[in-house]
């Protein structure tokens, strides 16, 4: 073994991410995670008061990003990285130049819309009111024409700035040769301006401009709702990029330094240590260890690997150090079976119209037939003046304009991903929660989706309590995964021991009292006499006793049985698909009481089972975390992923969840269905509002007045329903 | 009604100085991190702090 390996290694690099600011300070950037309150933000930022020559910290509780400046050598920043970790967080790297600067433009361009309109709605209404309140008589003809005047001035250049998201909107769906919920409200408020300024022109008695301001102000706060629910998600996404997984250990000559993981290169010599993840596809140069690929294949049995291996980005190391070089990305079968099949897939979420479209192209035609109607109707049959008649059917376009349609989706969806974030659930799309509500059936992977994906010793039962504290004792002092999982699965005071020594794939031994103990692979100090388990197993030998086995199992996420009965008590079926071994996904599902199951899928059997069914006309939702499941559930309907899952599947997932149980799973669904309700609800409010408003506005009774009660009520009325969502959450 | 010449100027004015304070708190970054600005005024301000904590990202 060479003198790398055997070696302890620093054990960060955050110097490595230091940058010099213009004024000649450092500027460190790190992503820190759990924090949930006002301490947690005094803990972290508590690190300026620690290290005097920090000039600056920043810390984004909501995303989670923080920035520290200060004056001074650039390796400071491990020692303050190791301060805010001994707070009691945890601290990844970071690249704050992956964030979007587009989101954040868009983010800032809608509430400066929505202020200006605000404020213009505000003055516009000042004058409105004083107009509403007396007649002509009263306040005089000239007072009127100036008070309409003033509003014209306020409004015109506020609609031109304001009303901007809306006309480029309508605009980029004209030009595509169809049309959205913006080509009527676009023409509704040109038209309704126009009309007014027409009748100030004529000194006329009706303006409209207070309407037109409270329609963008209203659909305004729906857009930038929408847009936060997005954003919010889009940033986290975000965020999980940008968090740069991990340092990587490279060694130059004899020196070893922590890079991060994006910047290991082909032909550099990594040292990966037992329990830490291969950084870049490679070979093995040196030291004999195993590989856990659960996360790429399902597979739970760890492969053994040694000098001329190939490795894979992304997997376990879980015995012993190794040292590998960086090679080209490895065309490996699975990754590259699973991209090809991911470029094939039918984005069927793609083809989903999301239900405020729907409701927009059954909405817009009508809209506009009823206006037209109105107008050809007091014109021909009513005999009226074309003025008074293009009036009248302008205001039908203002008072159906839709306030609340604008509202009845963004506003419950904001609600309802808002309140699934605080229970650790992610939803990345608006409309993720609306495919969920209409699901048939339940895909699931096995492997780190029903179950925990770590590998746990099953009981330890019928050991005396002396041998049980020897061997989790001598357990203690391994770096190999599984018996760390063994020092980890009980708690006992340990023992001294001597002659402590580590054999790489072989187990490690030890003196207790001057017997010799060893723990172990089968063939070191196992039994061979005893069947092998089809689980991985270790063994424990002291002299003169006889060998004891530990099978270690990948045991079920909490609540896997009762989320999975729930969906089979609505009708759901629930089908397990999994790369793992006939008996031990046999095992799961018996466990879960699922009727059917695959063992030994390829990536590319479920995408095609998936495939049949949603060509039957299936919705489907997949639920998995590992490389294998990436293709399918970027082809199902709708896909949930664990926080723990691959990169590639939390990029694919629609939906992410961040627990050990699966309960959230469930949980989602039942939000989905119940945020389903309500945007029907929203809707049915909507058109009980149109029914009783447009035959009003048909009738020509619609003063300005009327217009701006009409829509402010409809408008409240739908966000107070909306409101309803918070019980549930 | 000559008193409207003086009080619609006056508030239209106000009305501006609000807007401004609104453009000016947007662009100085008050509504980047809106839950960590609800969290912070739970803390006291007798742990002292070495500068200004303010989120104001430098430009």
């Amino acid at each position: 073994m060479s003198e790398a390996l055997s070696q302890t290694s620093i054990e960060t690099g955050y110097e490595s991410l230091v940058k010099k600011t213009d004024d000649g300070t450092r500027k460190l950037s790190v992503y820190v995670q759990g924090a949930y309150c006002a301490a947690c933000i005094q803990k972290i930022e508590s690190v300026a008061q620690h290290f005097s020559t920090i000039t600056e910290t920043c810390f984004n509780f909501t995303t989670g990003a923080m920035r520290i400046e200060w004056d001074g050598r650039p390796d400071l920043a491990n020692d303050m990285v190791a301060y805010i970790e001994a707070q009691g967080y945890d601290v990844l790297p970071y690249d704050p130049d992956l964030q979007d600067e587009a989101v954040k433009r868009e983010d800032r361009f809608l509430l400066l819309c929505l202020g200006v309109a605000g404020f213009a709605m505000g003055n516009v209404m000042l004058l409105s009111v004083g107009v509403w309140s007396s007649d002509a008589e009263t306040m005089g003809y000239a007072t009127r024409e100036f008070m309409h005047f003033i509003s014209a001035l306020i409004a015109c250049p506020v609609l031109l700035f304001s009303g901007r998201p809306f006309f480029r909107s309508s605009m980029r769906a004209l030009s595509g040769g169809h049309t959205n919920m913006d080509v009527p409200i676009s023409v509704a408020l040109l038209l309704a301006t126009s009309m007014s300024l027409y009748e100030l022109a004529h000194s006329g008695e009706h303006v409209y401009f207070d309407s037109v301001l409270m329609l963008i102000f209203f659909l305004l706060i729906g857009r930038y709702l929408e847009f936060r629910a997005r954003k919010n998600a889009g940033a986290a996404a975000l965020d999980l990029r940008a968090a740069l997984s991990s340092f990587a250990t490279i060694l130059e000559g004899k020196t070893q330094k922590r890079v991060a993981v994006h910047e290991v290169k082909q032909g550099m010599i990594a040292l990966v240590k037992a329990g830490e993840k291969i950084p870049a596809d490679g070979v093995v140069i040196d030291g004999i260890s195993e590989i856990d690929s659960a996360i790429m294949s399902g597979e739970t049995l760890p492969q053994t690997v040694k000098k001329g291996s190939r490795l894979l980005a992304g997997t376990l190391n879980i015995a012993a150090p190794i040292k590998m070089e960086v090679s080209k990305a490895v065309q490996d079968s699975l990754l590259f079976e699973v991209a090809e099949l991911m470029d094939n897939a039918g984005q069927s979420n793609a083809r989903y119209v999301r239900l405020a479209d729907r409701a927009a192209q059954l909405y817009t035609p009508f809209v506009h037939v009823i206006s037209l109607l109105a107008f050809l109707g007091w014109v021909f049959v009513g005999g009226m003046a074309w003025q008074e008649a293009l009036m009248i059917s302008v205001t039908v376009l203002i008072i159906t304009c839709p306030c609340a349609l604008g509202l009845a989706v963004p506003v419950v969806q904001v609600l309802a991903t808002g309140g699934l974030m605080k229970r650790g659930l992610l939803v990345k799309s608006g409309d993720a929660l609306e495919r969920l509500a209409v699901i048939d059936q339940v895909i699931w992977d096995k492997t780190g989706t029903l179950t925990n994906g770590v590998l746990m010793p099953e009981s330890l039962t019928g050991i005396p309590k002396k041998t049980h504290q020897i061997i989790i004792s001598l357990a203690h002092h391994s770096s190999h995964v599984l018996a760390k999982n063994l020092a980890a699965s009980s708690d006992v005071d340990l023992l001294d021991l001597t002659h402590v020594k580590e054999y790489p794939a072989k187990g490690i031994a030890a003196k207790f009292q001057g017997k010799k103990i060893r723990l172990g692979a089968r063939t070191w100090c196992g039994n061979k006499a005893v069947k092998p388990s089809q689980s991985p197993e270790l063994w424990f030998e002291m002299d003169g006793q006889k060998p004891i086995q530990f099978v270690f199992v990948d045991s079920l996420r909490d609540n896997a049985e009762q989320v999975i009965q729930g969906f089979s008590a609505a009708g759901i079926k629930s089908t397990i698909l999994s790369g793992d071994q006939e008996f031990a996904v046999k095992k799961a599902a018996q466990n879960l009481k699922v009727e059917e199951f695959y063992a030994a899928q390829s990536p590319k059997d479920k995408f095609e089972f998936l495939h049949k069914k949603q060509q039957a006309g299936s919705h489907i939702l997949m639920v998995g975390d590992g490389l294998n499941d990436t293709a399918v559930m970027c082809e199902a309907f709708v896909s949930i992923a664990p926080g723990s899952a691959i990169d590639m599947a939390l990029n694919e997932a629609d939906i992410l969840f961040s627990s050990h149980s699966l309960e959230p799973v469930g949980k989602v669904w039942s939000i989905a269905r119940k945020v389903q309700q309500l945007i029907f609800q929203n809707f049915g409010l909507a058109v009980i509002y149109n029914i009783l408003a447009v035959p009003i506005a048909l009738a020509g009774l619609v003063t300005p007045f009327v217009a701006a009660i009409a829509m402010s009520g409809s408008s409240l009325i739908v966000i107070a329903n909306s409101f309803r969502l918070r019980s549930q959450l | 009604m000559s008193v409207l010449l003086y009080m619609i100027p006056v508030a239209l004015l106000l009305g501006t100085v609000g807007l401004g304070a609104f453009i000016w708190s947007l662009k100085s970054g008050q509504y980047d991190d809106l839950d960590g600005a609800a969290q912070r005024i739970l803390n006291d301000d007798d742990v002292k702090q070495p500068e200004e904590q303010d989120k104001k990202p430098k430009k």
